[in-house]
């Protein structure tokens, strides 16, 4: 399990995460990331094959809630704090492709 | 459409239907169509910093009826977060459900007899919606694009089919059958033109006997018949790419109603990334078997069910019958004719009736009582109502209420009398002797002659069968 | 500095105002907090609409609530309409949400009066506050150092008597560790005991809120004000809040407590001592202590540091720059995206993004992410055991007392070894306490902790109460 850290998949991982990095950025942050990694591997030695993982730390289950509508916000309220807005709608620029 | 000869096509459809809930599926903002932009949305689906998700119950019931209706296996299931960026997406991920899904292992089967399995059938939320402005209004060329949050986190259930069909109308069939059971189960309205039901289908060719080839995904089918015809051009395209020498690429195609022709939308080079995992903000879902089983309980007939009892009703169908079977079905009619048929009536009359006299007034269907329908129409077995009275009764009942007997009265048709008719038919043997002549002698073939004289005489008052037996009488 | 229970009491009966009592916060505030940093916004006028809106009720002989007239400071990760909420980022400068935590709410019901949003690490990511994109907030105890983070702001608010009380968060340490540098009482509470709704989230299944404070009796009533079920949030536990002031004083007899070598391990020696020292104080009470090992807590730092990576990259991708907050602008909507969050985000958060994606990623989840979580009940499993032989675990709550500002930050891996004793907590998602107790290094505060099996935020405080009274604080 330790591969070391490579400077492509840092580049890889700031494109998926919509980050943009200068080189000295990604310089760093794969040495820092590449660091931290390294100490995750004290988990890799361990043999939990058999183990369950945990997700979360209570299980409870069906939560749920009855099909009623509430109010909803006021739009001009929730337009206001958008960074641009037309039409009753949030405008952004354009958007090169179709959705996955 | 045949393929050219060797060549087999491959179908799996993706449907995605929107749930007839009250509200949507993580949070009390309504879930109505054509709303007002950005008017049915809060912290929730808006995705606000700090706003968390609360399951709908309605819509986990909703899936589970669809889940029986196709009689899938019922587990354990989670909610997983699809991780990816896009501008509908207000928190940029999608809760959906990924290997532990509420239905799997379901199947459909189709009236041709053929069956179609459903891989899964699970529970996701819907995006927010965009119009691009600039360009031709379509995404290619737009300057900026606006978006409304509207229909997001709108309750979804995506059914997913297996690669099983093997033809765009066995496809088309199977969506159609799929859309009776969604509306049947009261989940969805099933309407394709306002995007409450979309439709994806993936389509790849082989020779037959060997492996799956290359699938592209085809979107943009708003209707049943888009999507046969989108179909069959797809698997030409690809045989026709791959005997010239070239390959299928894997791709997502766009299909064009109007040029009718499917087109690249964007390749699969690098396929996305989801980094699924699984979503800490929501409980795990287990429903009990008393929950499964109130949901089981409430569940009504499905089509292919109400179609076989319907059919059974009658001997040895016709094709044409099966049809009006079909056509009786999907409008919700049966109960009519299955009231007709326990009055004694004959269920092909029925059927006949439903098919036709009931579905051309069908505006007014509230009006018409099962009973009503059938008291007219055994006045018609009877002889009591020629067929033409019978379906003016019918048309007024459903153009303006009442009883059968009082439009019956009111339109002035009583019976004819046996009299009146014997006057009229023995006239109308003076006005033609020659022919008369003949039928006397054995040309059957002019009762036909004569019928329609006494129909044209009586304005169609007349019995059918009375008038027959009133020739016969005078040979 | 008067308790928080002395204000409510006094303001319930007339002997003081809420509007006095605010006026000696904002003085307290208006005091230091050019020095120090503490608060990112004071509300002044919503705190005083509050508090005049308590004088009233007072007036007409309501009985207002059990945090009557108090003011309090809140984290500003926590939603409050119209107050202006950063979680001390750039990317969220200026955004007022339209709506209330539930907290809030709650709190409000309860009488007190928030006073402002104090600073914390951006997205509170970090254990200093010298993360925030608005300037660091100093320890008003020796300003050349940290208050602790990420909930710094909040610790400092309570240490420098600007407000009685205050709300932090606690992802893998963030109020115990500044409680403890700073000398004050501050607890995460079991995991769903404390509505979620509205607190930005960092790592959705670690995450919560909760108290800090002088006091133990006052922790334990802001506690109380705050807990219980939310059914906006899946992930509240089902109950109504417990009873928690009743039990402050039930002692801590008969009681066992498991002290645990690995929380202890690489302490600084000041802080080791004064956990010998709870320890004899616990007995002294009546409690058995006996010593422990749990060697599962060691892998606590690793797993954690997959697990809220992970689910922060996730949490924080809504941060793109359309509908709210500060955008780049750009030709198209990706370039936008990219240029927003790149300029919206520090150091310290883009890396644990990164991390998180990494982590997540297609070919490396199992490795990673799926192993932390495997570790994760490792973790639970090894705390059941324990608990089958104690009622409470003692330990230190972080390796030294506070550090000099920037002697940490040249090496992250350096900073998140401070979250080491806590980290475990968190991960199974049951309660613990830092307590003040003695002095260490250059006469500063050291905390010990004392950790519980989930729901026993009773038996908590009362055995704070016992290391309260043995310290001579109260």
């Amino acid at each position: 399990m330790s591969s070391p850290l490579r400077r492509e998949d840092v580049a890889h991982v700031a494109k998926l995460a919509r980050l943009t990095l200068t080189d000295e950025e990604l310089d760093r942050f794969t040495h820092q990331l590449g660091q931290i990694l390294e100490h995750a591997n004290d988990m890799s030695s361990l043999n939990l094959a058999d183990v369950v993982p945990t997700a979360h730390p209570f299980d409870l289950i069906n939560v749920v809630r009855d099909d009623l509508v509430r109010p909803s916000l006021d739009r001009d309220a929730v337009l206001a704090m958008a960074p641009d807005a037309q039409d009753g709608r949030f405008a952004v620029p354009r958007i090169m492709g179709e959705a996955p | 459409m045949t393929l050219p000869a060797g060549w087999e096509m491959v179908v799996g459809l993706e449907v995605h239907t929107e749930l007839k809930t009250a509200t949507k599926m993580f949070c009390g903002c309504a879930n109505a169509f054509g709303s007002e932009p950005n008017t049915n949305i809060c912290p929730v689906c808006l995705g606000l910093p700090g706003a968390l998700p609360v399951l709908n119950e309605r819509a986990v019931e909703l899936a589970m009826a669809i889940g029986m209706a196709l009689h899938s296996t019922i587990a354990p299931s989670t909610f997983h977060r699809k991780n990816y960026f896009y501008p509908d997406m207000p928190k940029d991920f999608q809760i959906s459900q990924y290997d532990l899904p509420i239905n799997s292992g379901g199947y459909l089967d189709l009236p041709d007899g053929s069956r179609v399995s459903v891989e899964r059938a699970h529970l996701e939320e819907d995006t927010g919606k965009s119009t691009h402005l600039g360009g031709s209004g379509r995404i290619h060329g737009a300057d900026r694009s606006l978006v409304d949050y509207n229909r997001s986190g709108v309750p979804l259930v995506e059914i997913v089919s297996g690669p099983d069909i093997r033809n765009a109308a066995q496809a088309r069939a199977y969506a159609s059958e799929l859309r009776g059971i969604l509306i049947a189960t009261g989940a969805s309205d099933g309407r394709m033109e306002e995007g409450s039901m979309r439709i994806d289908a993936n389509v790849s060719v082989r020779h037959a006997g060997e492996p799956f080839g290359t699938r592209c995904e085809i979107k943009n089918l708003n209707s049943l018949r888009s999507l046969q015809r989108a179909i069959d051009f797809e698997a030409l395209r690809q045989i026709e790419l791959i005997e010239e020498g070239g390959t299928v690429r894997q791709e997502t195609r766009h299909w064009d109603e109007n040029l009718g022709q499917t087109s690249t939308m964007r390749t699969k080079e690098e396929a996305e990334d989801y980094r699924y995992f699984r979503e800490p903000d929501l409980a795990d879902l287990a429903p009990d078997q008393a929950w499964q089983d109130r949901v089981r309980a409430g569940l009504p007939v499905m089509p292919a069910q109400r179609r076989r009892e319907l059919a059974a009703r009658l001997e040895e169908p016709s094709e044409a019958q099966l049809d009006a079977v079909e056509v009786v079905i999907d409008q919700g009619l049966e109960r009519f004719v299955h009231a007709a048929a326990e009055d004694g009536v004959d269920a092909a009359l029925a059927l006949s009736r439903a098919a036709n006299e009931l579905v051309a007034g069908l505006d007014g269907i509230e009006r018409l009582s099962p009973a009503s329908f059938s008291a007219t129409v055994a006045m018609e077995q009877r002889g009591e109502l020629s067929a033409t009275q019978a379906k003016t009764v019918l048309a007024e009942l459903l153009a303006h209420g009442g009883e059968p007997r009082d439009v019956v009265a009111a339109m002035g048709f009583a019976q004819l009398s046996a009299d009146s008719l014997g006057a009229t038919v023995a006239e109308l043997i003076e006005q033609n002797p020659d022919e008369w002549s003949r039928y006397r002698e054995g040309d059957d073939k002019l009762a036909q002659f004569f019928i329609g004289l006494v129909m044209k005489a009586t304005k169609g008052q007349a019995n059918g069968k009375s008038v027959i037996a009133e020739l016969q009488n005078r040979r | 500095m008067k308790t928080a229970q002395q204000i409510a009491h006094e303001v319930q009966s007339g002997a003081t105002t809420a509007v006095a009592e605010l006026g000696r916060a904002l003085d307290a505030v208006r005091d230091r907090n050019e020095e120090l940093n503490v608060f990112l916004y004071v509300d002044e006028a919503g705190a005083t609409s509050a508090a005049h809106a308590i004088d009233e009720r007072v007036a007409r002989g309501e009985v207002v609530g059990p945090l009557a007239g108090v003011p309090i400071a809140l984290k500003d990760n926590l939603c409050q309409t119209g107050v202006p909420t950063t979680c001390s980022s750039k990317i969220l400068e200026g955004w007022r949400p339209p709506y209330n935590a539930t907290v809030i709410d709650r709190l409000l019901a309860a009488g007190a009066v928030p006073v402002g949003k104090t600073n914390l690490d951006e997205f509170a990511m970090g254990s200093s506050t010298e993360n925030s994109a608005f300037g660091p907030t100093r320890n008003p105890l020796d300003p050349s150092r940290v208050p602790g983070g990420s909930s710094g702001g909040s610790a400092a608010a309570v240490a420098a008597d600007m407000t009685p009380i205050s709300l932090g968060s606690d992802t893998g340490g963030s109020i115990r560790q500044p409680a403890a540098l700073c000398g004050l009482i501050g607890m995460k509470p079991t995991y769903g005991l404390v509505s979620r709704y509205g607190l930005i989230a960092f790592a959705s299944s670690l995450d919560q809120i909760g108290p800090f404070s002088k006091t133990v009796m006052d922790s334990a009533i802001l506690l109380e004000a705050i807990a219980g079920h939310d059914p906006m949030d899946s992930t509240s536990l089902p109950e109504p809040a417990p009873s928690l002031v009743a039990h402050v004083n039930d002692g801590v007899a008969g009681q066992r407590v498991g002290l645990v070598r690995e929380l202890v391990e690489g302490a600084d020696a000041d802080v080791v001592a004064a956990v010998e020292q709870a320890r004899r104080a616990l007995e002294d009470a009546g409690a058995t202590v006996v010593e422990l090992s749990i060697p599962e807590f060691r892998l606590g730092l690793s797993a954690y540091y997959l697990i809220a990576p992970a689910e922060a990259s996730s949490n924080l991708a809504r941060f793109d720059g359309v509908r709210y907050g500060n955008r780049i602008d750009a030709d198209d909507v990706t370039a936008m995206m990219e240029a927003t969050r790149t300029a919206g985000f520090g150091a310290e958060v883009k890396r644990r993004i990164m991390l998180g994606t990494y982590a997540l990623s297609a070919g490396y989840f199992d490795a990673y992410y799926g192993q932390a979580l495997k570790v994760r009940t490792q973790m639970i499993q090894a705390f059941h055991r324990a608990y089958q032989q104690v009622d409470l675990l003692l330990g230190a709550t972080t390796p030294s007392v506070a550090f000099k500002f920037g002697s940490k930050t040249s090496d992250p891996m350096a900073m998140y070894l401070s979250d080491v004793f806590t980290i475990p907590t968190n991960l199974a998602g049951e309660a613990a306490v830092s307590v003040p107790f003695g002095t260490g290094e250059a006469g500063l505060p050291v905390g010990v902790q004392l950790l519980g099996p989930g729901r026993s935020e009773a038996r908590l405080f009362a055995a704070a109460r016992v290391l309260e009274i043995a310290d001579g604080r109260s």
